[in-house]
């Protein structure tokens, strides 16, 4: 009876592994750019061979513990001690393995690492604690912060319900705007300290350091509305930096870019001083190392 | 104590009294004790920092800490952990049971091994009473990156005086372990009928002295920067802050051998004693122990996948990641071996060592995949890290001391501790170990990045469930306290060889508790077949 429960139970359990494997709230991210499904698909190749491995290995364990109890009647075979033979077996194995690993892995990396013939180039600037961005040759720029119903949320004892709150903490007051089907390069530096720019749905994240100039990039094949983190202790507010990228189609693109550029040239000409300006100001120069 | 001064020692046995047997002491034994309960008040104090952390991180919003002072709790959780409670614990096991095993009287340099101690518990009042200082303790992270270690207060030169402390408290240690092993083995003594904990002490020994002057020189060049007016490292002055990443990691992906090596020696003691069968691979286990300890000097960028290295260097240093999984892999496969065939017992230092056999090798896995470079940008500074290296130093380390000291602790005490509360400490231990850091990893996946305060509500479930499992884990630890408090006042009387399995170590040749003064005639080992014969 017991038993019985017991294996529905653990069937049940079996069952949701799938999905469980794929939900998104429990693995990374398919993504919206080929290199983010390369990079999946990589992901799910070595999880599935550390399964295999896993299921194995951890197999001949139980089966030990489970077999050659003393409480059994087990005696131990004192004469297995070494064998060469064995030995090489699981040491060519792994490594026939890892080379199967290696090959794909060393593919995907040389096509991230190439950032040439991009459209669009962005100079991203980690602050503390918020993104700067310049898009370049385009005369538009501007910071991107916490958004402030998070902001109001996120302080200590605040007494809002962060459920409440839409998009906690992953929500920005101004997001990145990019066209969809179009190499983006971004070009990533810090002001102050390290920080570390991280789209997890197209599978970059690279770090802004001060005195670096770094570079990425993606090409994104869907519109829609993307969210990531600063991934680099930056200091007290770490955690309250989003990334918050908007995938539009090319037409929305060269409109919001038309309007930006109209806004930036009326406030230049308006005040000096703007937060823009000192965006630019403010962020250091190409420095060489 | 009666028992063993008729055994076989006469009137040498006498232990110095009061206080002054344990500032100035220098017998092995008393040294390993105090080494031992300082990293359990330090497991203690970093495992409160870390309850903190998962108090705050119970559900999204702030409700407990400014996130300064958060930072803080997950800098010094680090520190206090890695150079507090696991390193200290390593090295007291060694005075403990590297002297009884090569058969020596005592630890090559007694009075160093004094001072390594005794600067032990200076160097963490330094660091701890950062806290008390104008800007809090340091909140950079324990990886101290610049330029935001440089921003630190006045705790910046506490933290690096005690580094510093740390670091010459380790040297000595290593310095003592390697004289100790290569002078005083009893006649005989091969280094291939050596114990594999004395091996992989002794090839960690060797890491500590190679890295732990980098890490000295690296936190020096902080310090210049911050007062001196140097720019090693601020972009400002020409200054490079990846270069810090290079050669802290130089010192750090050594320093992660170092945690785990003795492991891999403990564990490979204890499953023959219980499986009463010997070690499958003695030599293959001592090669893969040394091909580890090389591979571990040039791994270090692995670590730093995303500052943007020329694609060959993340090339060379993805492909040597992997090849490490070689050498670990053959360790775990020889214990399985070991096991295999063998009349196996499960008492608790055995359930110890199985536990970690299967979770350090999940930690292990995530190894693998972390060592995939474009697949590490997405890992990479995400909970998946945090839950890789936790598998990695929870139930890999930790339990791996744990193990020892189930193991030995009749040896120092002379009496056989509670069994029945030693498996409540390891029952609530290994599945509340990992209901708190194995949903970690799909946190990470998910997308949330490690050493954040607060969090986006998506993430809310599997942080709860990580809090209550680190709950259960940190109050299940005072189990482990009570049972060495009762073992140490009392308890059925231990016999010399106190297991029934198959033990060959010479610390199953004396008596038990260890007699104050061990081996003052050395055993002779001339004619005994190698370990692995």
């Amino acid at each position: 009876m017991l038993n019985r429960k017991v294996l529905s139970a653990l069937g049940g359990v079996l069952a949701a592994l799938p999905a469980f494997a794929y939900d998104s709230s429990y693995n990374m991210p398919a993504g919206v750019t080929d290199v983010a499904r390369e990079v999946h698909g990589l992901h799910m190749t070595v999880f599935w061979v550390c399964v295999a491995i896993a299921v194995a290995v951890f197999g001949v364990m139980v089966y030990s513990i489970v077999s050659f109890r003393k409480s059994k009647g087990a005696v131990a075979d004192q004469t297995m001690l070494h064998s060469t033979k064995v030995e090489i077996i699981w040491t060519v194995i792994p490594v026939l393995i890892l080379i199967s690993l290696a090959v794909p892995a060393a593919k995907t990396l040389v096509r991230m690492e190439d950032t040439r013939n991009a459209e669009i180039s962005i100079k991203v600037t980690g602050y503390q604690w918020k993104w700067g961005y310049e898009y370049l040759g385009l005369g538009v720029n501007f910071f991107s912060t916490l958004a402030p119903s998070s902001n109001e949320a996120r302080q200590l004892k605040s007494g809002i319900d962060p459920n409440s709150v839409k998009d906690y903490l992953l929500e920005v007051d101004r997001p990145v705007v990019v066209p969809v089907d179009t190499k983006v390069r971004l070009l990533l530096t810090g002001n102050d300290v390290i920080h570390s720019w991280w789209m997890p749905d197209f599978a970059v994240k690279k770090d802004a350091i001060p005195g670096f100039i770094n570079e990425a990039w993606f090409k994104a094949d869907k519109i829609g509305h993307y969210t990531g983190q600063c991934t680099e202790l930056c200091g007290r507010d770490h955690g309250f930096m989003p990334i918050v990228v908007d995938v539009v189609s090319k037409e929305d693109y060269a409109k919001w870019l038309a309007a930006q550029q109209e806004a930036t040239k009326a406030a230049t000409a308006g005040a000096s001083a703007t937060a823009t300006t000192a965006a630019n100001t403010n962020a250091p120069a190409a420095a060489s190392l | 104590m009666a028992h063993a001064d008729t055994h076989d020692h006469h009137d040498h046995d006498h232990k110095p009294a009061g206080i002054g047997r344990w500032l100035f002491a220098t017998n092995h034994k008393d040294i390993g004790t105090m080494y031992m309960l300082f990293a359990l008040v330090m497991f203690f104090l970093g495992g409160a920092m870390a309850l903190g952390i998962r108090l705050e991180l119970f559900k999204p919003g702030m409700q407990w800490f400014d996130p300064g002072f958060y930072n803080s709790l997950v800098t010094n959780h680090a520190l206090i952990m890695i150079f507090g409670a696991v390193m200290p614990a390593w090295v007291g096991l060694a005075n403990w049971m590297i002297p009884l095993q090569v058969g020596a009287p005592d630890m090559a340099l007694p009075r160093m091994n004094n001072y390594s101690f005794w600067i032990l518990p200076f160097a963490f009042t330094l660091l701890i009473s950062s806290f008390f200082t104008a800007g809090g303790a340091p909140a950079g992270g324990w990886t101290l990156y610049p330029p935001l270690s440089l921003q630190a207060g006045d705790s910046f030169p506490l933290t690096i005086f005690a580094i510093h402390m740390m670091g010459i408290s380790s040297i000595m240690g290593a310095i003592n372990v390697i004289v100790t092993i290569m002078n005083m083995r009893a006649p005989g003594m091969t280094l291939l009928k050596l114990p594999l904990f004395c091996w992989t002490w002794l090839i960690t020994a060797y890491l500590l002295i190679a890295v732990m002057p980098v890490l000295a020189g690296a936190v020096t060049m902080l310090l210049t920067d911050h007062y001196f007016g140097t720019s090693f490292f601020n972009p400002a002055g020409g200054g490079d802050p990846v270069m810090f990443q290079h050669i802290f990691w130089f010192f750090g992906h050594p320093e992660v051998y170092i945690l785990i090596l003795p492991a891999f020696g403990i564990v490979s003691e204890i499953i023959p004693t219980f499986a009463r069968k010997p070690l499958f691979g003695y030599d293959a286990m001592v090669y893969a122990t040394a091909s580890i300890a090389f591979l571990s000097f040039i791994v270090w960028a692995h670590h730093m996948f995303t500052v943007g290295m020329p694609l060959a260097g993340q090339m060379f240093f993805m492909m040597s990641t992997m090849l490490i999984a070689i050498p670990t892999g053959v360790k775990v496969f020889n214990w399985t071996a070991t096991m295999w065939k063998g009349s196996m017992t499960f008492e608790p230092p055995m359930l110890f060592a199985i536990a970690f056999l299967f979770l350090f090798t999940i930690g292990g896995f995530s190894g693998l995949m972390l060592a995939i470079a474009p697949a590490d940008f997405q890992y990479q500074d995400t909970y998946f890290v945090v839950a890789h290296f936790h598998y990695v130093l929870v139930p890999g380390a930790v339990f791996a001391i744990m193990a020892g000291v189930y193991y030995w602790l009749p040896k120092w005490t002379g009496h056989m501790y509670n069994m029945t509360l030693a498996k409540w400490h390891f029952w609530m231990s290994t599945i509340s170990v990992n209901v708190l850091f194995f949903p970690q990893h799909f946190l990470g996946l998910a997308g949330m990045p490690r050493r954040i305060p607060d969090y986006s509500t998506q993430f809310t479930d599997w942080n709860m469930v990580s809090s209550i499992g680190g709950f259960v884990f940190g109050f299940s630890q005072l189990l482990f306290v009570v049972l060495i408090w009762q073992c140490a006042r009392g308890g059925a009387k231990a016999t010399d060889k106190v297991w029934d399995g198959l033990m060959t170590g010479l610390e199953w040749t004396i008596p038990s508790p260890a007699p104050y003064h061990s081996f003052t005639e050395a055993p002779d080992l001339t004619g005994t077949p190698d370990s692995h014969h």
